[in-house]
């Protein structure tokens, strides 16, 4: 005790410091514990947290819900496809990594099945990328392509990534809303038009490109050659970029034809074109997309990926090159699973417009995709002692969820904040579903007015 | 006759300033170069051994079961299976409760943990640290984010008598990195154990950049694919379960280099919700959904794992194993032939001096290539044998520095092994007879 009390007193100075040092270093590292945590998000996310699949994917997983709500299919892929990557797992090279850009055998077998389309030649080293889904496309489109400063014309209602992702890369979004031009009985989504005038009023020296997405989620309407060159001439006017998303290109019902806004003149050297294994082969779950444009884009598209995920899963690329190849080869053949496909879903289409219809209800016909749209208010479910800061299709939807068991997504979740009003009594339906999962809503719509609330 | 305000558009260049001065990529260069000339590829980091049976199996069940709904989206943020197993998994190698839903993330490869990272954190004008040699995407996605990457050398100190280098001798120096931290350091990257050298990260070394972080209230992204490869009974040490580091800590671990299959390009976040709830915003607006196939196939893998955990059975096990007998030969072989190895702790890479076969590519003066990187493809054209060149994995004006060391990956077939001593040796006879 002493000889410590003695050699604190001869130390004293020094020991003092030593002390205090460890006992600020004690308070730094529990005020560090409790202080304000300084690591926050940064600004390029701020405000995006928030995501309408995340909330509604959540509540429809219940198994007793029938689910039209995601855009995912619940019919089986083509056997050959899922035959293709079994044989693939097989492979043991195919376990490794392949080349960054996209798998040499699919870059070809798209470069193939789209120069066919297209009617142009293609080269699949520069002229394409292979992306994590179409939503991995646009990602790297408009990281590549748009920054601070930029606007980015977005057609509503909109695939609701396009929005955030606009506002991550710094750029403002600039809405115009496809608006219903007729008064007549039947709706199409033929008749749910942009307004030439308006649109134009929209380009200025900023904008730096449009999104455009036909056949369109979630109207299902399909832009006719008149409306695309419309759409053309004001780009070419502004010298601005097109992002074509087509992923739902090979889903046209009988009348319609899917156009290639990069087939117009003057358009292949600004547009990137987007499709998707997913809406293709019915294998949303295998999460491929790609890119094709110009190779003075699709550069800047490539450095984006080579600096984000690098390259995307082998054996899923092999197994799809595989099934390209197999509808290239019958291109000309109906059954060609790209035609095939749509002529299922268009008896889908029928029958569930049918269902809507005998329940009262006045849906939007589509004319591609596998939604459709329609207007609840006729139905005059009174929720407004409900969360009044929700808009009504959201707590429609909700409470068709708990009280009849059927799901869909509001249509206000793909909007600007300017014509959420407009849309709001609009929700939308997936049909591309099994038969029996149609049945399931027949059941539910024909009870409907049986069940009061 | 055009706008003056479309002229000015024309002029600009059509791609975004955050791609500027990261357009560049080594792998894209030296995998066509190997693609195209080698015969023998030590270069990129990949197996060429397939992975476990009982991961391929898993990917065949998952295809072949009756649930086609495999081939659709799953949850976004991780498929459950393979969230809650992950969960289960590092809850108890960092000793801690995890909740498969908040703190974990599943990523399209360690890469996309990477870029999630620096975007959810990396502001402009934010620095973060980077340890030289580094994995080279670091520094052009902290770029991406508008960050400024401030770098930090491990330095070699001489092995002691007789003895080969080895990872472990290069360190870092206490005083030097301290003096890195600023208001503005934002993250320090920290990848233990080490691409490319091999060095496995002593308790001692993770303390001192521990403190680092509390001190100065910086994030630590912990990149830990190569977890499972260590050498020589070493202890991977995970930094989030040092003391104050959980809550400041992601963890990124990556099933191409668990499971020895980088083509599936599965990877994952563990950490705290505060930090993992930004990840999942950048997550959900830019891939928003990983593969669910491999994803099944790769939580039954974890399943067998936790069950086999420390047995002999265990593929944690019996990998590195299997590795550290290849490390073992390529060392002997390399040393053999005049190539000074540097024995690594870990990963299945491994850097060898080049100093005694500089005679074959002679210096050029004022060139902007570093000698290593015209070696390697002197190297991979003359002799077919393709290794990378390590002042790849420096920045900028620190690539001459450490500029007469390639980069071999081991984790090959004996074949190819031997093959590669083949060239060698006949390299050295070559070389030798007048």
């Amino acid at each position: 005790m002493l000889f410590a009390s003695r050699s604190f007193c001869c130390f004293g100075v020094r020991t003092y410091r030593l002390r205090t040092d460890l006992l600020s270093r004690s308070i730094k590292l529990s005020a560090s514990a409790t202080m304000a945590f300084r690591h926050k998000n940064t600004r390029r996310i701020e405000g995006l947290d928030s995501n309408v699949w995340v909330e509604f994917t959540k509540v429809a997983a219940d198994p007793s819900i029938v689910n039209l709500g995601q855009g995912l299919p619940d019919i089986s892929p083509p056997s050959y496809v899922k035959e293709e990557l079994a044989k693939v797992a097989a492979v043991d090279r195919l376990n490794q990594y392949t080349r960054g850009f996209g798998h040499p055998s699919l870059v070809k077998a798209l470069s193939q099945v789209y120069e066919r389309v297209c009617g142009r030649k293609i080269d699949p080293l520069t002229d394409i990328l292979v992306t994590v889904g179409a939503y991995g496309s646009l990602f790297s489109t408009i990281q590549a392509l748009i920054e601070e400063g930029d606007e980015v014309i977005i057609i509503e209602p909109f695939y609701d990534c396009y929005e955030p992702m606009v506002k991550m890369a710094g750029a403002k979004p600039v809405f115009i809303p496809l608006r219903y031009k007729n008064d007549g009985n039947s709706a199409s989504s033929a008749d749910w038009v942009l307004d030439p005038a308006e649109l134009a009023n929209k380009f200025n020296s900023k904008t730096k490109a449009i999104i455009l997405n036909t056949p369109h989620n979630p109207t299902g309407k399909v832009f006719t050659r008149e409306e695309l060159q419309v759409i053309a001439d004001l780009c070419i006017k502004h010298d601005t970029l097109c992002i074509s998303d087509e992923v739902y290109e090979w889903l046209v019902y009988k009348g319609n034809k899917h156009i290639k806004i990069a087939t117009l003149p003057g358009m292949w050297e600004r547009t990137i074109t987007i499709g998707s294994a997913g809406k293709t082969y019915s294998v949303t779950g295998w999460k491929l997309g790609w890119s094709i444009g110009p190779q003075n884009l699709i550069k800047h598209l490539q450095v984006v990926h080579q600096n984000t995920l690098y390259t995307c899963p082998t054996p899923l690329q092999e197994a799809l090159a595989q099934a390209l190849w197999i509808d290239y080869k019958r291109m000309d053949d109906p059954d060609c699973y790209f035609y095939s496909l749509s002529r299922e879903l268009e008896s889908k289409r029928d029958r569930m417009a049918q269902l809507l219809q005998e329940a009262g209800l006045k849906p939007v016909v589509p004319d591609g995709g596998y939604f459709m749209i329609v207007d609840v208010s006729t139905l005059n479910v009174d929720l407004s002692d409900v969360d009044e800061k929700q808009p009504y299709d959201y707590k429609f939807v909700k409470w068709m969820i708990t009280s009849k068991k059927l799901s869909a997504i509001p249509l206000s979740a793909f909007c600007g904040p300017e014509t959420k009003r407009q849309f709001e009594k609009y929700i939308r339906f997936c049909f591309i579903k099994e038969d029996s999962t149609l049945d399931a809503a027949e059941v539910i719509l024909k009870n409907w007015n049986k069940q009061t609330a | 006759f055009l706008s003056l305000s479309l002229q000015a558009k024309m002029s600009r260049p059509v791609q975004a300033r955050r791609l500027e001065g990261i357009e560049k990529n080594i792998w894209v260069e030296f995998v066509k170069l190997a693609a195209t000339y080698s015969t023998v590829n030590l270069g990129q980091g990949f197996p060429d051994f397939p992975p476990p049976d009982f991961l391929k199996e898993a990917f065949m069940r998952a295809l072949s079961g009756e649930n086609h709904m495999l081939h659709q989206y799953t949850r976004g943020f991780g498929h459950p299976p393979l969230v809650k197993i992950l969960a289960q998994f590092f809850g108890k190698l960092l000793g801690r409760d995890l909740d498969p839903m908040t703190n974990v993330m599943v990523t399209v490869g360690a890469y996309q943990a990477l870029f999630c990272c620096f975007q959810s954190f990396v502001d402009e004008g934010d620095e973060v640290i980077i340890i030289e040699p580094f994995f080279d995407c670091y520094e052009p996605m902290v770029k991406m984010a508008g960050g400024t990457p401030v770098f930090v050398q491990l330095r070699p100190k001489a092995p002691k008598d007789g003895k080969l280098m080895s990872s472990a001798d290069w360190q870092l120096d206490p005083a030097e990195l301290a003096s890195k931290f600023s208001e503005r350091t934002k993250a320090i990257v920290l990848n233990s154990p080490n691409n490319p050298l091999g060095k496995v990260f002593s308790r001692g070394e993770l303390e001192l950049i521990a403190d680092l972080c509390v001190k100065h209230d910086v994030l630590c992204i912990s990149d830990e694919v190569y977890e499972w490869l260590v050498y020589d009974g070493k202890e991977h040490i995970r930094i989030a379960s040092l003391r104050g580091m959980w809550d400041r800590t992601v963890t990124i671990g990556s099933t191409g280099k668990t499971f020895s299959a980088t083509g599936w390009k599965v990877g994952w976040t563990v950490g705290p919700n505060r930090l993992l709830q930004h990840l999942r915003t950048t997550h959900q607006n830019s891939v928003y959904h990983c593969a669910t196939v491999a994803q099944e196939a790769v939580a039954q893998g974890f399943q067998r794992e936790l069950e086999l955990y420390g047995k002999p059975e265990s593929y944690f096990i019996q990998l590195p194993k299997m590795l550290q007998q290849k490390r073992d030969w390529l060392v002997q072989r390399l040393d053999a032939v005049g190539m000074k190895p540097i024995v690594p702790e870990g990963t299945y890479f491994l850097v060898a001096d080049i100093s005694e076969f500089k005679s074959e590519v002679p210096d050029v003066p004022d060139s902007d290539e570093p000698y290593d990187s015209r070696f390697a493809k002197w190297m991979v054209k003359n002799k077919g044998l393709a290794a990378i060149p390590l002042s790849a994995f420096y920045c900028e004006s620190h690539k001459n520095n450490y500029n007469h060391f390639i980069r071999f990956c081991f984790a090959k077939e004996e074949a190819t092994l031997k093959a590669a001593n083949d060239i060698l040796q006949k390299w050295k006879r070559e070389k030798t007879s007048p």
